[in-house]
């Protein structure tokens, strides 16, 4: 398949893009693969794709239930930031960050990663202190990251109530400039087309429905488009998890699934240049290349795979925003949607070879996992190819609950709704 | 999402705090099984369908309730006092009427 270029552009512009070849084939499942990645989204392609690239695997199939990168990589508002406080999640944040800044040239195709950075703003002095503790733990460990006070951010941020009048004074904000936004479809479509480049199979609308087994092996995997034996079945479903794993048996895991939901307004004028979260409540918002303002806040708070969210989160997000940009209150609202979120019983991710043999499992994300796609399918392919953690996800099993080695960055417990 | 309180009847969902999955046991408190503590406070079914679940009236009647609601749909099926529940089940009332 051919690169893509300025020149390969160019060239179709002129024949009239009648040559474009699909990004991807469409096989036929071959009766066996090494491995089989259960889910095409963002993390399971990353998964073929780091398992082929890194590992020299591309006897593999990603299954998915629909299209590829029809689920939350599709559905979230395009975060990507490695600002955390605890060193398992640093490390492997801040990794997954260096493969942000090199994957359009390393997949041939622009996920348009754009640094803008992310300005968590403060509006207590106890936040202020915090946030700042974060920032020093990052910087120890060499990753970016700027206070800010609130004559700066009136410059960055046009727009921002930073009065004393505003209800949540702003009293600073940690900045990491490295942040930023990118394509997440494309991020998904990227990662396909390196992988099938490679040799890995693209099996769309081929709905996982059981496993097949050898004792307690997993030994493949029944499908819509029939059935499938691999020496190695990995599941990378985020918000299915639960339902994917009962087909294995599993019946009980340390993850909740909770609908969040998103929203975007209708094109404005360049406004915002970064993107901004409130520390009064949860709202995090950038503006999209279309001119669009994408937005968010926290999970509706109850179990849910329905995909669509209630009325009180979506009028908390719409006043948070209102509050933060008073001159925003008119704009209209163009589109929400809701997405299923994995949550953690701490709020970090599960990237682990088990729980039966056979099996590996990538899960746990709760609303975090777009910015961990390329270390979070890097990783899971280390584990996979190696049938051990690397040591970037070896804090993440799923034992560490039972062991009490929780990673809980906000310290809320067992409570995946406050995640 | 609607919630018919057994005590105040239809009620907005931001009137109600959610306490999570109600299918799990608590050990006696005096257990010293570190595993089905761990079970208890860790592992959940996370039902896609029917899920039996706590929530309080915190806006209102401030009444602890189960809750039978499909995590599909959010179609609600049952509100009971969990003091009911925990009795065995006597003394329950229909949903949406008044005690």
């Amino acid at each position: 398949m051919k690169e893509y270029s300025a020149l390969a552009l160019l060239k179709n512009a002129f024949s009239g893009n009648r040559d474009w070849k699909p990004a991807w084939r469409k096989p036929d499942p071959k009766p066996e693969y090494d491995v089989v990645i259960v889910g095409g989204g963002g993390h399971g392609l990353a998964t073929a794709y780091y398992l082929a690239r890194e590992h020299g695997i591309s006897n593999v199939a990603v299954v998915e239930k629909g299209w590829l990168g029809g689920g939350n990589v599709g559905r979230n508002t395009t975060i990507v930031r490695s600002n955390y406080l605890l060193p398992a999640n640093t490390a492997f944040y801040e990794h997954s960050m260096k493969l942000w800044e090199t994957l359009s040239h390393e997949l041939n195709y622009n996920v348009m990663f754009s640094q803008r950075g992310i300005l968590n703003l403060a509006h207590s002095p106890s936040q202020a202190d915090d946030y700042i503790r974060r920032g020093n733990a990052m910087r120890h460990d060499g990753i970016d990251a700027v206070w800010m006070t609130p004559a700066e951010i009136a410059r960055k941020v046009p727009g921002l109530d930073v009065s004393a009048r505003a209800r949540f004074p702003i009293v600073g904000g940690l900045m990491q400039p490295r942040a930023g936004t990118a394509r997440h479809d494309a991020v998904a479509w990227g990662y396909a087309r390196g992988a099938d480049r490679r040799g890995v199979d693209m099996l769309e609308n081929c709905e996982v429905t059981g496993f097949l087994r050898d004792g307690d092996r997993i030994t493949g995997v029944t499908t819509t488009r029939g059935e499938i034996r691999a020496k190695k079945v990995a599941v990378a479903v985020a918000g299915s998890t639960g339902r994917v794993m009962k087909l294995a048996g599993i019946d009980r895991l340390p993850i909740e699934s909770h609908v969040l939901q998103a929203f975007v307004s209708e094109s404005l004028k360049p406004a915002i240049d970064t993107v901004v979260t409130f520390g009064g409540g949860h709202l995090y918002v950038s503006q999209s290349d279309k001119g669009g303002l994408v937005f968010g806040g926290d999970i509706d708070g109850y179990n849910s795979y329905a995909q669509r969210g209630n009325l009180p989160v979506v009028e908390e997000v719409m006043s948070e925003l209102a509050s933060l940009f008073p001159g925003w209150a008119s704009v209209r609202l163009l589109r929400s949607w809701g997405g299923i979120m994995d949550m953690s019983m701490d709020g970090s991710p599960i990237i682990t070879t088990g729980p039966l043999p056979g099996l590996y499992l990538n899960t746990g994300w709760c609303y975090g996992g777009f910015k961990a796609t390329p270390a979070s399918g890097w990783c899971f392919a280390f584990t996979i190819a190696r049938d051990e953690p690397h040591p970037l996800n070896a804090a993440f099993t799923l034992e560490r609950f039972h062991r009490g080695a929780v990673i809980d960055e906000k310290g809320q417990g067992a409570t995946p709704r406050l995640h | 999402m609607l919630i018919t309180c057994p005590y105040c009847g239809p009620r907005d969902v931001s009137e109600f705090t959610y306490q999570g999955d109600a299918n799990r046991t608590r050990p006696d408190a005096a257990s010293t099984d570190q595993a089905a503590w761990n079970a208890y406070v860790y592992d959940r079914v996370n039902t896609a369908g029917d899920h039996r679940e706590y929530w309080q009236h915190s806006g209102g009647c401030r009444s602890h309730l189960v809750v039978m609601r499909s995590t599909l749909t959010h179609r609600i099926d049952s509100v009971r006092f969990a003091r009911d529940e925990a009795n065995g089940g006597t003394a329950r009332r229909a949903g949406g009427s008044r005690a």
